[in-house]
């Protein structure tokens, strides 16, 4: 149950492109188990073709994609723009891995919420998703 | 007891890997003196040669690769003059996979985090000016080894030098990828099959290569124990060895050109110890167990790299300092070769300035720091021998383990190996958030401020370009040879034949990669994993 007592909080995460890099994505999935949220890992290797269905079948709120190989600027924006194709506009997507500043602020630009690079706390991304999901 | 004694600031003092430590060492807490020996000989826990640092600096060997093939040789070549003794090549995604750079899956990955290399010609500008007769390359590549190598050699015999003058290593070490790194191309057992080959090619035609770099790195990368680094890497070892064993190679043919691949941490002492643990342990294993009879066979020798995963985006500068202590640990552990990262590395791939000093850290260990004056300087210390004992005691309860479990491959497809890094990683995350665990600008000793950072650029047009080359060659080569090469490929896999004289010929008729790996995916698959977390 999610703190204001309404279903629990569905998040999808996710590895986008041939990207194996998933301690990152690992630990956050468990650490939104933990923080009492229903997670879904799409495992490696996923186009973002494969992660926008998943992400509508599922009907999750958000959306986390991981990607350490640089390919963040087709991969993530792609997902977004697939998402509103197909419906779902309202899915929060948010974005981590190895990403300069200058990549992060045009990500944002194209619709991912929130870009976390490395030494980001868990909290900090739980807290995040609890304000957008619950408002 | 006389004098007072001031109250210890924990109940309990701890490894980075939970080992506990306690306050005080003594005599009676070292192991038998047959096991620490001495530097040079069995069971080569003091290290491998007698004179070690003295005879010869390690390799100092920067592990990099991006964008096209010209800028990674002209990355080389900055390397090469600023003092740099030996390559290794950072592939590109599409590359680790298998796939050309026009495939479907290769969109926004050329060229990011390494080199692109669709074909033979690709290798021929990444090494152009590279006398392949005196640089040893290592290339970090592993379900398509074979191939890339095959391109490697058949680039060498352009240049005129033989396949027996080359010298180098490929990683080759799948295993791992499953456990850990997580790109690969085939199944596990014909994955397995290919490696053999390679072992048997290599001792007959490549006696200076190193067919496989049996690799710890990306298991602790991925978040596991030193201990657990340690066991997995062996465990994989030993599997290698008695697939090599089982086609029937001789066991001192393919053993001494076995090389491995370990991670440098924050925890000096720990790193130190667990790097004298690994060359008992493969020393023991590889005599006793095997039967081996060359000491060259017996003898772990290792490429280490700083912990990528220790770097910190939180005032960067501080990773200078990290990686100086984590290349003072491996110099310590008595390293054969030494990948110091770059300050600016939890942002982008290395800029020249970066790298620079992370290649000038090598140099003041070598030349500056006295540490190399003595061979295990930290030999017989009551603490190190008694935590190399303790961590061979660990790694030993998780070959009974994997064992009972039926071997590494059941515990790769069980999920054995990734469910144990998961747990480590989520335990080390909890405690970091917890403040249990400090991170210097992470937890503690925070700036607030955002640090600006001038990182390293890749070129957009990266794809395009090598697109462009790929079809260049692809109009200029004599299809007809293709075929036939990348025939006579498919038959002698179908068949179980040793492949590398087949992707050497098809390299030659410059096949791309893809080619050559859609013929070997098309006969065994491709292969996914369970998604746990």
């Amino acid at each position: 149950m999610s703190s204001d007592g309404g279903a629990k909080i569905r998040v999808l995460i996710a590895k986008p492109g041939l990207d194996g890099h998933d301690r990152g994505a690992k630990v956050l999935a468990r650490a939104l188990r933990d923080a009492g949220m229903e997670v879904i890992y799409s495992g490696l290797k996923r186009t973002p073709e494969e992660i926008a269905d998943m992400a509508i079948q599922e009907d999750v709120d958000v959306v986390g994609l991981s990607c350490l190989s640089g390919a963040h600027m087709t991969l993530f924006p792609r997902v977004v723009e697939l998402l509103r194709e197909k419906g779902a506009p309202d899915i929060t997507v948010l974005g981590g891995g190895i990403i300069p500043d200058d990549d992060a602020q045009k990500l944002r630009e194209k619709g991912i919420t929130a870009v976390f690079g490395p030494g980001s706390l868990t909290s900090s991304i739980i807290e995040l998703i609890k304000e957008k999901v619950n408002g | 007891m006389d004098g007072k004694m001031t109250k210890e600031r924990k109940d309990r003092f701890t490894t980075l890997s939970e080992i506990e430590v306690k306050r005080l060492y003594i005599e009676e807490d070292l192991p038998d003196s047959s096991s620490i020996g001495l530097p040079g000989e069995y069971p080569f826990t003091r290290g491998i040669h007698k004179t070690m640092h003295r005879g010869r600096i390690w390799t100092i060997r920067e592990f990099s690769g991006y964008g096209t093939p010209e800028e990674t040789n002209r990355r080389y070549r900055y390397l090469l003059s600023h003092g740099q003794t030996g390559l290794s090549v950072a592939f590109d995604f599409p590359t680790l996979y298998g796939y050309d750079s026009d495939h479907s899956f290769s969109r926004g990955e050329v060229g990011r985090c390494g080199v692109a290399v669709d074909t033979p010609r690709d290798m021929e500008i990444i090494f152009d000016s590279i006398p392949l007769d005196k640089i040893t390359t290592s290339m970090t590549i592993n379900g398509p080894a074979p191939v890339l190598w095959a391109m490697y050699i058949a680039n060498a015999e352009k240049q005129g030098i033989g396949k027996d003058e080359i010298g180098g290593t490929t990683q080759n070490d799948i295993l791992k990828e499953y456990i850990a790194q997580k790109s690969w191309m085939l199944p596990p057992e014909p994955s397995l099959k290919l490696i053999v080959d390679t072992f048997e090619y290599g001792s007959r035609y490549v006696p200076k290569w190193n067919t496989i770099s049996i690799s710890g790195y990306h298991i602790r990368e991925a978040g596991s124990t030193a201990v657990q680094e340690l066991a997995f890497t062996l465990a994989d070892g030993m599997t290698y060895v008695k697939a090599g064993v089982e086609r029937g190679l001789d066991i001192d043919d393919f053993a001494p050109r076995l090389s491995f691949f370990f991670n440098a941490h924050n925890d000096i002492l720990e790193e130190v110890a667990k790097l004298r643990a690994a060359r008992r342990i493969w020393a023991r294993f590889m005599k006793e167990e095997i039967g081996a009879k060359k000491p060259r066979s017996w003898m772990l020798r290792t490429h280490i790299q700083t912990a990528g995963c220790s770097l910190t985006a939180q005032q960067p500068e501080v990773n200078i300092i990290r990686v100086a202590y984590q290349a003072l640990a491996a110099v310590l552990g008595g390293c054969q070769s030494l990948h110091t990262n770059s300050m600016d590395e939890a942002f982008a791939l290395p800029t020249e300035k970066a790298v620079q000093i992370a290649l000038r850290t090598q140099q003041v260990l070598a030349h500056e720091s006295g540490v190399v004056n003595t061979v295990d300087p930290l030999g017989g210390s009551y603490f190190i021998e008694s935590l190399t004992d303790e961590m061979e005691a660990q790694a030993n309860r998780y070959f009974e383990e994997i064992d009972r479990l039926g071997g590494v491959l059941k515990c790769i497809r069980g999920g054995y190996f990734q469910r144990e890094i998961a747990d480590s990683a989520a335990k080390y995350q909890r405690e970091v958030e917890s403040g249990e665990r400090t991170i210097i600008g992470v937890n503690a000793f925070q700036t607030g401020e955002r640090p600006r950072v001038e990182v390293l650029k890749i070129d957009p047009e990266v794809d395009r370009r090598q697109i462009a080359r790929l079809k260049e060659v692809k109009a200029t080569r004599d299809e007809f040879k293709v075929e036939r090469t990348l025939d006579a490929l498919r038959k002698g896999e179908e068949n179980g034949e040793n492949v590398m004289p087949y992707l050497v010929e098809c390299s030659k008729a410059y096949a791309t990669l893809g080619d050559m790996c859609d013929v070997l995916r098309s006969i065994h698959g491709e292969y996914r994993e369970p998604a746990i977390y």
